[in-house]
């Protein structure tokens, strides 16, 4: 890459969706403070308390019903807190924002089942993908300029389908898939990775490699990391947060985490 | 580099077209210079049948644009078509002039019949070509763009498209039938006679509308190959196949199926208002929802989703049609009927997909895409 297309990135003039810089001086990219969200007198969220740092790989594990789901839907916007406050940086509120805005503003979700277009080409399917202009007569009449095809390179490597670039996304198997997916949410230059289950149904090959990917792409971005496969976890963590009842039950290294005897007794003694 | 990517990364549109091109040439030369008796005459009847064939085609590719590219299924395209047509009628019936049965160089003979004494307000301007040829454009994108505006905003899609689209030229065939609507009721328009001052059954005027939609269907052709080699066509087919994610890529979905449907009206209207000098008339039927079904027998027939597909769709089931009426008239609907059940079951991708899994079948199977890498290409 050569000067100026770095500078740019880093001006964030290519991307309209980036105004000003996001402040992260004091750490922490993500605050979640007090949340509480309760479905119907179930508390799904009890005061949930989390920081995510810059560039930082975090795995959040916890039972089923632990509040996980719930979580990443009020990070997203799906879902508004009765209580508490999200914060993007420290200017951002998130919680005045919609789905669509937080999505621009640079919080990326893959969902647990990919979702793709298969009747394109993987090249195809992250060029629909990349932060440009996304109006009607634009896509007509531009193509994509040499530094956005530049990224889709880069990002081809990252996912490791470079080679298949002018495949069918359709006729990639379920890991390749989930692969191109995480790179779609890549060209859309997230500051935060929220990944739901990336192994389930993987191979322990594809298992492997994703975990590759996840641990490469931290640094860049901070990277959320939702998962039931221990093993998995375990080969990629380097801070675990433990969810229990819609709080942190815990939280540091695996070792720390399953050496905690509260842990033990909620959820991996089961 | 235009040109690679509208035709040469484009196998079978580049057979087609240039089977119409060459039609296009060869055949004025063969009705025109060639003298009537000689077996290599055209008579200037299959020139005028390869003309309507022709605005059929052009028809049918309006269709797959948005059939076959964005899974918007309407099944009242004929509309758009008829209003075409009609605008092109009005501005042929005022050349008739004072030719007409009741001699009034004013107004047409079936206002004459219904004792008007001045043209409606909507006839004014029909008298100059050029202020038709903008509505022939402008009535159809209107009708497509408010009509389009409402159904894509409130998220109407699949089915209830379909039945809607129904529904408009059903109503818009029952308001042209009516004879206070100023546009000849049940009879239409007809009894033409000239277009920019040329006798419309002349041979050499016959010659010159085919022509024109042969250049007419090529220029669309490659219109539409723009529009779906751009990233807009990658949008829209993205759109076709998971419509919520392409919304969550951050693109509007509503504003690219309004503008497709809109210049897909456009050239629904074009090829109405070719078809109508050719065939001399033009009446309520033309918005009967059965027009707009068979239509879409035509793309499904040749192949949506490849746009020379609904050309050959187009041209293979007219043909059979003309053949076969001309055997047994009744029959007709019962074949159209099967057609649509067999090809949905038989043949999903169509005439040009069969030729596809032939062809698979004689080559040997390779692992290369058939999508050429289109970002590479401009």
């Amino acid at each position: 890459m050569n000067i100026f297309t770095q500078a740019r990135r880093t001006l964030g003039q290519n991307d309209p969706n980036f105004g000003a810089p996001l402040d992260t001086t004091h750490g922490p990219i993500l605050y979640v403070e007090g949340v509480t969200v309760s479905f119907d007198g179930f508390r799904a969220l009890n005061n949930l308390n989390l920081y995510v740092d810059e560039g930082e790989l975090r795995c959040i594990i916890g039972p089923n019903g632990a509040g996980k789901t719930t979580m990443m839907d009020v990070i997203t916007g799906k879902t508004k807190p009765d209580s508490g406050s999200v914060y993007f940086g420290q200017q951002i509120n998130l919680l005045e924002l919609s789905e669509h805005q937080i999505a621009r503003g640079g919080i990326g979700r893959k969902f647990q089942k990919p979702t793709i277009f298969e009747a394109l080409t993987v090249y195809e399917n992250l060029e629909l993908a990349t932060a440009a202009d996304k109006r009607v007569w634009w896509t007509l009449t531009q193509s994509l300029n040499s530094s956005q095809r530049y990224r889709i390179d880069e990002v081809l490597v990252q996912i490791g389908l470079a080679e298949l670039r002018h495949h069918n996304a359709g006729a990639l198997s379920h890991g390749q898939k989930q692969w191109l997916e995480i790179g779609m949410l890549l060209m859309q230059k997230p500051r935060v990775l929220l990944v739901d289950e990336p192994v389930a149904g993987m191979t322990g090959e594809e298992t492997e490699k994703t975990a590759e990917l996840l641990v490469s792409l931290a640094g860049d971005q901070s990277v959320i990391v939702v998962e039931h496969d221990m093993k998995f976890v375990r080969s990629i963590a380097r801070k675990v947060t433990v969810l229990h009842q819609g709080s942190v039950l815990t939280e540091g290294t695996m070792d720390q985490v399953q050496n905690d005897p509260k842990v033990i007794e909620v959820y991996l003694g089961e | 580099m235009l040109t690679q990517r509208l035709l040469l990364s484009d196998r079978g549109g580049m057979i087609v077209l240039g089977l119409i091109a060459l039609t296009a040439v060869v055949v004025p030369i063969l009705n025109l210079a060639v003298p009537a008796g000689s077996a290599f005459h055209v008579s200037t009847y299959t020139v005028t049948l390869l003309g309507k064939f022709l605005c059929y085609a052009l028809l049918a590719l309006s269709v797959d644009l948005i059939w076959g590219y964005a899974g918007i299924l309407s099944l009242g395209h004929g509309a758009f078509f008829a209003l075409g047509g009609y605008a092109m009628g009005m501005y042929l019936m005022r050349q008739i002039g004072d030719r007409g049965q009741y001699g009034n160089p004013e107004l047409p003979d079936f206002m004459v019949f219904l004792n008007w004494d001045a043209l409606p307000w909507y006839w004014q301007g029909f008298d100059m070509f050029w202020f038709a040829i903008l509505m022939v454009l402008l009535v159809p994108a209107v009708l497509a763009l408010v009509f389009g505006w409402l159904a894509f905003r409130s998220r109407v899609t699949g089915v209830y498209f379909a039945i809607i689209t129904q529904a408009l030229t059903y109503a818009l065939m029952l308001a042209f039938f009516r004879n206070e609507m100023g546009f000849g009721g049940n009879n239409g328009l007809t009894d033409f006679k000239d277009i920019l001052g040329f006798p419309i059954t002349a041979s050499s005027t016959r010659v010159t509308l085919f022509f024109m939609s042969a250049v007419m269907l090529i220029l669309a052709y490659l219109a539409c190959r723009y529009i779906v080699t751009s990233r807009m066509g990658r949008v829209i087919v993205s759109i076709r196949d998971a419509e919520s994610r392409t919304r969550f890529c951050g693109y509007k979905v509503e504003s690219y199926k309004l503008w497709l449907f809109v210049f897909s009206s456009i050239l629904a209207g074009i090829a109405g208002a070719l078809y109508v000098p050719q065939v001399g008339i033009i009446n309520p039927g033309e918005f009967s929802p059965l027009n707009s079904i068979e239509l879409v027998v035509w793309v499904a027939t040749g192949g949506r989703g490849t746009l020379f597909g609904a050309i050959v769709g187009a041209f293979a089931v007219n043909y059979g049609k003309t053949i076969f009426t001309s055997w047994s008239p009744e029959a007709w609907l019962f074949v159209l009927g099967s057609l649509f059940v067999l090809v949905t079951l038989v043949l999903p991708k169509g005439l040009v997909g069969l030729v596809g899994r032939f062809k698979r079948n004689n080559n040997t199977p390779t692992d290369t895409p058939a999508l050429k890498p289109a970002e590479e290409t401009h």
